[in-house]
């Protein structure tokens, strides 16, 4: 099933062009790696699909997203429904300075889930969802900041989590960690995989090929190749992406 | 990366010049003295206001009546009146404070914020006599026609004119701690589906809300040691202000109190000595309040501070 189709997509900050001309779909209940030097427009392309971009003065969108058929960037598309279907973990962990609770807490607060669905639940499942119940379940209290990075991210993809996001778009969210938080949050994806659509931003070549089911990669605001992940790390079509992917160009 | 460049940072002392040590030492100089001189002043308060404490009965000195001419020295109404109009001021100035700063901080367009800044730095500049003059001749009497209050001097109007004067004070710090929220909070609350509404409110604002209490602090500072504009439209009664009118009644402040009665005083009299000993307690007060702030920014740093 497609969830995400995008037809020639162009992307502009001011007059400067980030993304060309960009096409290619993302399938429900898979993951989509999106690989590329540093600057190609990755986390550009991410964000469009949630219309993150909205927030930045100056920017401007051509083509379009279709999210379930439905294009995403048609006026009188409400942003903040898009945005509860498209959920978002960043780069660096950001939780609140708040409490681990309060954190998860706060999406079923604004939507007002919390009065249809009982919130201690809502708040267990989406922790253990994130593997990260049975490290904080004794201490839902205290201040998110004072767990250890890798913590605070998959308190991220909890958070994200609690408001059942069809899709979760992740941008580089292993470069803040250690090896080992890296690899607690690639067997995540594995699971959330089950649930959900995922589409990563990634500068780790062993991992896009390790977890994504499709890899996309990108050059200087081009798509170079789109395909099935096997494909690009094994035949890749393009000289450019096999360069890229061992490591002669970039 | 530099490779092959060991820096040795010795750090202090051992790293300068021979021509920065006269201009260290004046530096130095110059630091310590103004220590010194917060030091003297304090002792001057101290030596001509302690008299007061054994010159006069306790029971006296916390009376509820204050007449210098009987004897009375009773500074309860006096320390009540300023609390009472600082409270009221801050009530007043706090809401209208933050929602400013977050409308320059956040939502205005950038050519409003660019007129607005300006706007309030100016504002912060009014001479407080000024102020008083105009609270005097439009607000007291506004206040007298809506509230029937008899003079138009009460409270209520003093308090008005301290929140218009602490106002510039609590939008600047507030905006500043605003301006401290990462962008990340904002986009993770935007990114949650949460209006801009919603994660200002529930997002943006708690993180700042240490760097908006040292806000209140500073506005609650510079409010309670405010005396023109409060002499001049308060009223001046000194009236314990327990009743449930007491804001539309008038009352007299402790700085008012100073000011009114210094000049016409004999040096080394009771009385003047009563006057440098709420010069103590006020001193106290502040002193407390400006405390509180910095234990806020002290508690903040130590969490680890906003990132
Ligand atoms: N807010 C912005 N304003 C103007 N130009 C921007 C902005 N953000 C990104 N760009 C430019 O757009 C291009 C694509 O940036 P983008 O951040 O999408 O790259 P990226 O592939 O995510 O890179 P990285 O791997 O370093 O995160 C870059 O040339 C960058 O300079
Ligand atoms: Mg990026």
């Amino acid at each position: 099933m497609e969830k995400f189709r995008v037809e020639s997509l162009n992307f502009f900050y001011g007059r400067v062009a980030a993304l060309k001309d960009i096409s290619l779909s993302v399938q429900e209940r898979q993951i989509t790696a999106l690989i590329g030097p540093s600057g190609c427009g990755k986390s550009t392309f991410l964000r469009c699909l949630n219309r993150m971009n909205d927030t930045i003065r100056g920017t401007r969108v051509q083509g379009k997203i279709f999210l379930d058929g439905q294009d995403i960037y048609k006026s009188g598309i409400n942003v903040v429904e898009l945005r509860q279907r498209v959920g978002m973990v960043f780069q660096r962990p950001n939780p609140f300075p708040q409490s681990i609770w309060d954190n998860v807490a706060f999406g079923p607060r604004v939507l007002g889930l919390d009065k249809h669905f009982h919130l201690p639940e809502i708040i267990e499942n989406s922790l253990r969802g994130a593997a990260l119940w049975e490290e904080v379940k004794d201490r839902l209290k205290q201040d998110a900041l004072s767990l250890s990075l890798g913590q605070q991210q998959r308190l991220c993809i909890a958070r994200t989590i609690a408001v059942r996001p069809e899709i979760i778009l992740m941008d580089e969210p292993c470069s803040a960690l250690d090896p080992i938080a890296t690899l607690q949050i690639e067997e995540l994806m594995q699971s959330l995989k089950k649930d959900y659509t995922l589409v990563i931003v990634t500068h780790n070549m062993q991992q896009a090929a390790r977890v994504s089911d499709w890899t996309g990669f990108f050059w200087m605001g081009e798509l170079v190749e789109f395909d099935v992940t096997e494909k690009i790390f094994t035949r890749p079509a393009q000289q450019l992406t096999e360069d890229y992917i061992t490591g002669r160009a970039g | 990366m530099d490779k092959g460049v060991i820096v040795t940072n010795r750090g202090g002392i051992s790293g300068r010049r021979w021509t920065e040590v006269p201009i260290e030492a004046t530096i130095r100089v110059l630091g310590f003295s103004t220590i010194g001189f917060v030091l003297l002043i304090f002792l001057f308060l101290l030596r001509e206001g302690l008299p007061i404490f054994y010159e006069v009965p306790t029971g006296n000195l916390f009376g509820t009546r204050w007449y210098p001419t009987f004897e009375l020295f009773g500074t309860l109404p006096l320390l009540l009146g300023s609390i009472l109009v600082t409270v009221t001021a801050i009530l007043i100035a706090l809401p209208l404070g933050v929602a400013t700063a977050v409308f320059v901080r956040e939502l205005a367009p950038d050519w409003v914020r660019e007129i607005l800044k300006p706007m309030i730095e100016v504002l912060a500049g009014i001479p407080s006599v000024v102020l008083g003059f105009f609270g005097m001749h439009f607000v007291a009497p506004l206040i007298r026609n809506i509230f029937g209050a008899p003079t138009g001097l009460t409270v209520f109007t003093g308090a008005l004119i301290l929140a218009y004067m602490a106002l510039p004070t609590i939008i600047s710090v507030a905006e500043d701690a605003l301006d401290t929220v990462p962008k990340s909070y904002r986009d993770a609350g935007l990114a949650m589906g949460a209006t801009q509404w919603q994660t200002i409110w529930k997002v943006v604002v708690p993180a700042a809300r240490s760097g908006i209490l040292m806000a209140v602090m500073l506005g609650m500072g510079r409010a309670i040691g405010e005396t023109m504009a409060v002499m001049m439209v308060t009223g001046n009664a000194a009236r314990l202000p327990l009743t449930f009118d007491s804001l539309f009644r008038p009352a007299r402040t402790m700085t008012a109190t100073i000011a009114a009665e210094m000049g016409e005083v004999a040096q080394g009299s009771t009385h003047y000595h009563a006057l440098f000993g709420i010069g103590i307690i006020l001193f106290v007060l502040t002193f407390l309040i400006n405390l509180t702030a910095a234990s806020a920014i002290f508690r903040k740093q130590r969490r680890g501070g906003l990132r």
